[in-house]
């Protein structure tokens, strides 16, 4: 199919918005005329439902002086709930040790959108939530000057009280907390913000997690631990094939089975898969292993559908059939051909990435409860609202009847973004009077029913002058799309792909051609940390190391030469008309950030350094979520060939930091997923059906293979420049960094992906 | 009904005997800081201590835990070195998604009261049933070291 897809802005929360109205708007798009009236907006305001910079929403003062700050975005181990609500209290200037957290349930149309995903919840909430502070604080402050009777001029709020300067007076939030509460929230315009040099915790790195005491004692809930009076727990019975359903089954023996009380069947789901449940059987009982064993007993026919041959060896050649023949042109600068012809000499590689699951480590599970025409969901979702309308949709209720309760996330990744297994939950309530039903997924269901990363072949081909320097530069990517859980037919990139990595490539080479031949999805591919980055980053991270190889050139110096001189690049230059959701004014690809990342990252790592025999140190930069990183890693290969990691630095700048230790932290768990991803990641399909079943076949990393060390270095960002992202942006140049390390150790050059046992001797 | 001693104090519990003793804790006695992550003993999330040893909990049948001493992470505090790791946990800011920590820190635990100054070697190893899908590895290595020094073991 060569219908362009109108995506152009249309990310994933557009088409969220367009699920909760009932239709999709992709594939088809708006009418040109409706689409030319539309003013293009950009970061949150791109956003379904947008942002909330209303203090009464996020932020409430007891009498005591507690603050309680409302966090509105998931967390999932990226320290959001520490990040945000510390945002709102520097404003406040309220003392953090009396402050407390309270997580928002799904409400975008109070607190603004609560899509957790996209590395996006501080630079798109940075600055609302410093206005819900800083106009909280202000209200503080006129109550104060009430009831001193005093021109606000000579108020000030100070940690947690306000300080009247004449008199030194003092009276304390607690008790200014109803005086406040009944000011006017003063007009966005009016607020003072503050200067960044007065700022008491952002960019300072020095509090403590607010979850960190309850993880460590056991007592955090996460959406697995819901309990709830009455509650029935259920495991469902999937289809093993996408787009199967079930032919027939019998419950008779899973109805004998202690502690099971009901055999329940799930409607199918055909595809589009939406984020919807794939259907099944579920069973449900009176505790989780009843309801384990229970599924074990039941009997059931599938009918496996069109996916039954979905075969991951035969795919990988098709994929590479794709990518040796022209694909849609997807930008094109200058003439490759020619200038290829013309060329010195001329290289070709190709990269391989398979499907990766995300395996949280906390599996999906929800629980609803229904009641008195109202519906209550609990659970690990990064986006609540989507759950809420989806819900709603299957239930033929109104969202406004239906509650969604976010616990925290045992990791998300992206997987968390689809909500098919509250649907799940929903359905199962339904089917038992409105009893509390939690649905928990084994290991086995997450590998086997997931929201894959995608599949992706990567060709590259270069033509050099005399140096060695790229004169031409040709890259075909083929993966199915994500657009294809909402569209079958789809299989060009969606521009939010292409703009990962393939096309906005800032690199001074003047003859570029970017293709996209097209391919089929054969399961429900979704959106995984840092997503079409990772292919993308790889093979262009590989390939540049390749080039600089084959020219003799020092690996940093020529990835240096590449990118070319510091300039702003707007990326519509690049043809991506995509940039993160980002406008491409406020975000431009800044090749002297990305310049300053590698250079940063060198010196750091001491590149160029003498390393024992068998080591190697390799380097891979990479810009994505409008943040630039770069990465040295250090790798061993002893003479069997197994890998081990001593040191990895890694530079980034995300611009301006809201807390320091949770970059590093991100930084430090992307750079063990980029490993994991690297050295073991697979899921592949035989027969339709995944072949791997737990972490005996699809392996993580484990702490003797992560890198023993792991130095990240931040960039310092200015706080009147626009912020970058942090979860994602770390993974992309992991992967080509280990490989380019792998070759400078070896010689041995890595083109497929999981490197497994590629080195064994 | 099986009779079982958890984090000091004594418990009943009428479920079949093959049931797991994760989920006996889970749903059974609402102790859910002990957390299912593979059920196949691969992942270490579930772990917790009997008679004072690592075990994986989603594997072990309640009909073999009669009378032995349980500790969960509920219960790991009441004594230094549970107590010295959480708060190292909390120090040294391991957790991301905290979700595998309960299990990190129970198998830590376990290292600790055998082998109070371990070598990185022998971090790797106790710790190796243990999966953070975060990646907090080389925070974890730093807690547990912390950990180690405050009770006196450093090395």
């Amino acid at each position: 199919m060569n219908a362009p897809l109108i995506l152009a802005n249309v990310s994933r929360r557009r088409i969220l918005q367009g699920i909760s109205l009932g239709g999709l708007v992709l594939a088809v798009g708006y009418p040109p005329t409706a689409r030319a009236q539309e003013a293009k907006k950009y970061g949150a305001d791109g956003m379904p439902n947008g942002w909330v910079d209303n203090p009464l929403a996020f932020v409430s003062i007891a009498e005591d002086g507690t603050v309680t700050i409302v966090c509105h975005r998931s967390e999932m181990g990226q320290g959001v709930r520490t990040g945000m609500p510390m945002i709102v209290a520097d404003e406040l200037e309220a003392d953090w040790r009396r402050v407390r957290v309270a997580q928002a349930p799904g409400d975008e149309k109070r607190f603004g959108n609560q899509d957790t995903d996209g590395s996006r919840s501080s630079r798109h909430f940075f600055e609302p939530m410093r206005r819900c502070g800083a106009a909280a604080r202000t209200m503080l402050e006129a109550a104060a000057a009430e009831r001193w009777k005093v021109p606000v001029s000579e108020v000030e709020a100070k940690n947690h009280e306000v300080v009247h300067r004449p008199t030194g007076r003092r009276l304390g939030y607690g008790s200014l907390a109803k005086a406040a509460a009944g000011q006017r929230v003063p007009a966005r315009e009016t607020l003072r913000l503050k200067d960044p040099k007065q700022f008491r915790y952002i960019g300072k790195g020095q509090l403590k997690l607010v979850d960190g005491r309850d993880i460590a004692n056991g007592k955090a809930q996460y959406g697995i631990d819901t309990r709830l009076p009455g509650m029935l727990y259920a495991v469902v019975a999937r289809p093993p094939v996408y787009g199967g359903k079930v032919a027939s089954f019998d419950p008779a023996e899973a109805l004998k089975v202690p502690g099971v009380e009901r055999v329940v069947q799930i409607e199918d789901s055909p595809p589009p898969a939406h984020f919807n449940p794939v259907g099944g059987v579920a069973v449900v009982a009176r505790n989780t292993w009843a309801a384990m064993q229970g599924r074990r007993a039941l009997k059931i026919t599938w009918d496996d559908g069109s996916n039954a041959g979905y075969d991951s060896a035969a795919f990988k050649a098709t994929l590479e059939e794709s990518a040796r023949k022209p694909g849609k042109v997807v930008r094109n600068d200058g003439d490759f051909t020619a200038a290829a012809a013309s060329a010195a000499r001329r290289h070709e590689a190709e990269y391989y990435i398979p499907h990766l699951a995300h395996a949280t480590m906390e599996p999906p599970a929800a629980t609803v409860r229904m009641a008195n025409g109202k519906c209550e969901v609990w659970g690990c979702f990064q986006s609540p609202q989507a759950a809420r309308d989806l819900v709603a949709k299957r239930l033929g209720m109104s969202a406004d009847d239906v509650t969604v309760h976010v616990t925290l996330l045992g990791g998300g990744f992206g997987r968390k973004s689809k909500p098919d297994y509250a649907i799940e939950a929903a359905v199962l309530s339904k089917a038992t009077d409105g009893k509390p039903v939690k649905v928990t997924w084994t290991r086995e269901d997450d590998l086997h029913h997931g929201y894959y990363h995608t599949v992706s072949v990567e060709h590259l081909e270069a033509g050099v002058d005399g140096q060695g320097k790229p004169v031409a530069w040709l890259h075909r990517s083929v993966a199915p799309t994500i657009i294809s859980i909402f569209n079958p037919a789809a299989q060009n990139e969606a521009p939010f792909e292409l703009g990962m990595g393939v096309i906005n490539v800032p690199f001074a080479i003047p003859n570029v051609r970017i293709e996209n031949p097209e391919a089929p999805a054969h399961t429900r591919i979704g959106w995984f940390r840092s997503v079409s980055n990772i292919p993308h980053a790889f093979a262009v991270q590989s390939f540049v190391a390749e080039l600089a190889a084959a020219a003799r050139r020092d690996q940093k110096d020529f990835l240096l030469e590449v990118i070319g001189p510091s300039r702003q690049v707007s990326p519509e230059t690049l043809a991506d008309t995509w940039n993160h959701g980002e406008s491409p004014e406020r975000y431009p690809v800044d090749t002297g950030r990305l310049r300053r990342v590698v250079e940063t990252v060198a010196r750091e790592a001491g590149w160029g350094r003498t390393v024992p025999k068998g080591h190697g140190l390799g380097i891979a930069a990479h810009y994505s979520f409008v943040s630039y990183i770069a990465a040295v890693v250090e790798v061993a290969v002893d003479d069997k060939g197994v890998v081990t990691i001593p040191r990895v630095d890694m530079a980034v700048d995300c611009g301006a930091t809201v807390n320091p230790d949770r970059v590093r932290s991100q930084m430090e768990g992307a750079c063990v997923m980029g490993v994991g991803l690297a050295m073991l990641g697979e899921i592949s399909f035989k027969n339709g059906r995944v072949e791997q079943n737990n972490f005996d076949s699809y392996q993580v990393t484990r702490m003797a293979q992560a890198p023993r060390q792991i130095r990240v270095h931040i960039i310092p960002g200015d706080y009147a420049k626009p912020l970058g992202g942090v979860g994602e942006p770390g993974v992309p140049p992991i992967p080509p960094a280990l490989c380019n390390a792998i070759f400078a150790a070896t010689g041995k050059r890595i083109r497929r992906l999981p490197i497994r046992d590629q080195l064994a001797v | 009904m099986i009779q079982l001693e958890i984090n000091g104090k004594r418990q009943s519990v009428d479920v079949p005997g093959e049931t797991p003793l994760l989920w006996t804790l889970r749903d059974e006695l609402g102790l859910i800081g002990t957390k299912f992550g593979c059920g196949m003993a691969l992942c270490g999330a579930c772990t917790v201590h009997v008679d004072g040893q690592p075990v994986r909990s989603c594997l072990a049948p309640i009909s073999t835990m009669a009378n032995k001493k349980i500790v969960t992470i509920e219960g790991v505090g009441t004594d230094a070195v549970g107590k010295a790791l959480q708060a190292a946990w909390v120090d040294v800011g391991v957790p991301q998604c905290g979700y595998c920590q309960a299990g990190q820190i129970m198998s830590a635990a376990a290292l600790l009261k055998r082998t109070p100054k371990p070598t990185d070697a022998q971090i790797d190893e106790a710790m190796s049933g243990n999966i953070c899908r975060c990646g907090t590895y080389t925070r974890i290595r730093a807690a547990i070291k912390q950990a180690a020094a405050k009770q006196g073991g450093t090395r």
